[in-house]
């Protein structure tokens, strides 16, 4: 079927200036992306610091004071309390005012000279897994160096295994480097989503549509005329987003900008698509909502932008393969820390370029079908 | 004459309910052609039926000679539609609403100039041409509605219901607009539920329950109704029209306004009774004389005697 460029034209036109003008749509455009990307990228921070830590050293020692400025000085530990008893300890992680627990025992300095074996105790408040299992290790990080130190100090060989770790890409786990350009993907979805899932129902709603309909335009110029003018939307909003993340956020982007761009677009395209669709099998506006808003969430938490995908139930581990949301965070993850190009990045491109295409000819379909 | 759409046998159901049940008639060009009836009678299903956004369950129909079915493309260019949702977008201005509809259509350079002004000055909205359509009273923007959907110039037009919601003097501009447009050569297909608008038709369909119940031109119409109707004052028309319906000898009694309107089927035994029988009902008979019937009585005394038919 020919297309007809003017009449695609006269529509985009048309789309443009409402979304322009619009007071409802008009933030959605450029001043959601930038506070949710700040919100996002401040908020959601998963790095462990200034661990609220109660101390009790019955020791009393210069040995059991350097422990605990051990602990002080790797930035991760606050000591906000230095309880009596043991039992006060126990008090305060109940009440939540610490999160952590140590406990230094009479004699602490006196054995670790006699090079015999010595042991502090750490209670850590397990309600919050994660953070738990984190301090856990972040303590015994301490405490080993620690040990090193002493054991350097006096003179005797380093005994045992000493484990080297570097972490590449990210060499000191800053949870932003890793969540701001999924923050990109979560936003860009949310946006294509917010401005399609309306368009033709509200068009359905105040009687528009069937004005069009009566008109020579065919559904493929119709859809077309929607998806452009978001489409044009998302590219600047992905622009801007990389922009604030790469200089505020000073994420690196160590891949190359045009594959960004083109991955953008792919997902973007995909976006749109899934958001013509509620438009077209939704009769009222509310209905749309509802669904924009089922399908969304699922996107976001199947996406592995919260959760690793890795650490799933295998069927969930599934219905992630049909979330876009999946590949392109896998992109901008390789691209932005890894510097990954098309090389290493192909299989994701061709699952999104496929779905991209499929979604956008399933709206024509499904919108045809719909004002049969 | 030619015919600019042909009905026949056009039907539409939605699931067990039958919206248009076997409808067939004919217009000719230049035709000003009225549906008239109820909400509900079936009116815009038959007209979203012709115009394509409907697909007929049975039956055929052609516009411009082109049949509904077959030729839903074709047909686009040579109609004008206008519902009775007002459907122009409130957040572009007039002049911007013009020139949307005007690139749909293909309507462009010296042509949409053209065009443009002519719609401006038929729906008099030359200065609120850069006024956001929203801000418009509904009556001028029915006449922008009318005016876009006539830019590309259709051979036939559609309104459905175009003046719901209008108020009497909006409607009456309308009309002349109808009127005009009609003098040019345009076929219009209207439909509405005010009586006094069907005056303006050259030709009148009766809807009822999905059906056409009478066809006439409305001086035809009024005409053909046989039996005499009187006009009847009283004291208390509510409680009149209440005690004549259960009268034996009365077909049809309604309120009209303060009066009521009494269909008898014989001239002299309704000067003779229908006093008598408002007395025995303790109401007052002030005046009672035989008037010529309105489209309303038409429409009413014609429902009755398709419901007896049945």
């Amino acid at each position: 079927m020919a297309v007809s460029v003017v009449r695609v034209r006269h529509l985009v036109r048309k789309e443009l200036k409402q979304l322009l003008r619009d007071p409802r749509s008009r933030p959605i455009l450029f001043v959601l992306p930038l506070v949710q990307l700040v919100l996002f990228g401040y908020a959601v921070n998963t790095d462990v610091r200034h661990i609220r830590t109660a101390a009790l050293d019955h020791d009393g020692t210069s040995a059991s004071r350097e422990l605990l400025e051990a602990f002080a000085a790797s930035g991760y530990f606050d000591i906000v309390e230095r309880p009596q008893r043991p039992s006060d300890i126990v008090r305060s992680l109940d009440r939540g005012r610490v999160m952590l627990g140590i406990e230094i025992p009479v004699g602490f300095a006196r054995d670790l000279d006699a090079g015999r074996g010595v042991s502090i105790q750490l209670l850590v408040d397990g309600s919050d897994s994660n953070t738990a299992t984190v301090a856990g290790g972040y303590a015994l990080g301490v405490v080993t160096a620690f040990t090193i130190q002493r054991s350097g100090e006096a003179g005797a060989a380093s005994r045992g295994l000493v484990l080297d770790a570097r972490a590449w890409f990210n060499p000191s786990f800053e949870s932003r480097m890793y969540n701001v350009p999924a923050v990109i993907g979560a936003l860009l979805m949310l946006i294509c989503l917010l401005l399609t899932s309306f368009s033709v129902v509200r068009e359905r709603e105040i009687g528009t549509l069937d004005q069009l309909r009566v008109s020579p335009i065919t559904s493929t110029e119709l859809i077309l005329g929607k998806t452009i003018p978001v489409m044009w939307v998302g590219v600047l909003d992905l622009a801007l987003i990389t922009v604030i993340a790469t200089t505020w956020f000073s994420v690196p982007l160590r891949g190359s900008l045009v594959v960004l761009a083109a991955g953008g677009f792919l997902f973007i395209l995909c976006g749109l698509s899934i958001g013509l669709l509620i438009s077209t099998v939704s009769r009222t506006q509310q209905e749309a909502f509802l669904t924009m808003y089922m399908v969304f969430l699922p996107a976001l938490i199947f996406s592995g932008f919260f959760f690793p995908i890795e650490s799933m139930p295998s069927i969930f581990q599934w219905i992630s393969y049909a979330n876009p949301m999946r590949y392109f965070l896998e992109i901008v993850r390789a691209l932005f820390l890894k510097g990954a190009g098309l090389a290493e990045l192909y299989p994701q491109f061709a699952v999104l370029a496929a779905m991209a295409v499929t979604g956008i000819g399933l709206a024509i379909r499904r919108f045809e079908r719909s004002v049969a | 004459m030619t015919e600019a759409v042909r009905v026949s046998g056009l039907t539409k159901r939605f699931g067990d309910f039958t919206a248009v049940d076997r409808v067939s008639f004919a217009v000719s060009e230049g035709e000003i052609f009225g549906f008239l009836g109820p909400n509900g009678a079936g009116k815009t299903t038959t007209i979203k039926m012709l115009t394509g956004l409907l697909e007929p369950t049975a039956g055929s129909a052609t516009v411009a000679g082109l049949d509904v079915r077959r030729h839903r493309a074709a047909i686009k260019s040579r109609i004008g539609y206008m519902s009775q949702l007002f459907s122009l977008y409130l957040d572009l201005t007039v002049e911007e609403n013009i020139e949307l509809f005007a690139g749909l259509y293909g309507v462009r350079g010296a042509r949409l100039t053209k065009r443009r002004e002519w719609v401006l000055e038929m729906a008099a909205l030359g200065r609120q041409r850069k006024q956001l359509t929203a801000e418009l009273p509904l009556g001028w923007k029915q006449r922008l509605a009318l005016g876009c959907a006539v830019l590309h110039e259709p051979p036939i037009l559609f309104l459905d219901e175009p003046t719901s919601g209008v108020d009497p003097v909006a409607r009456r501009e309308f009309w002349d607009l109808i009127g005009r447009l009609s003098e040019e050569g345009t076929t219009v297909f209207v439909s509405t539920h005010y009586m006094e608008e069907a005056e303006y038709c050259h030709r009148l369909a009766l809807m009822h329950g999905g059906r056409i119940i009478a066809m006439d031109s409305p001086g035809a119409l009024k005409a053909s109704m046989e039996e005499p109707l009187f006009e009847i004052a009283t004291d208390d028309a509510a409680r009149a029209v209440e005690a004549l319906r259960v009268s034996q000898g009365i077909l049809e009694a309604s309120m009209y306004g303060r009066e009521v309107h009494a269909v008898v089927a014989d001239e002299k035994w309704g000067r003779e009774h229908l006093p008598v029988l408002l007395t025995r009902a303790g109401l007052e008979c002030r005046s009672l004389r035989s008037i010529a019937p309105s489209l309303e009585d038409v429409f009413v005394s014609r429902v009755r005697r398709a419901g007896a038919q049945e």
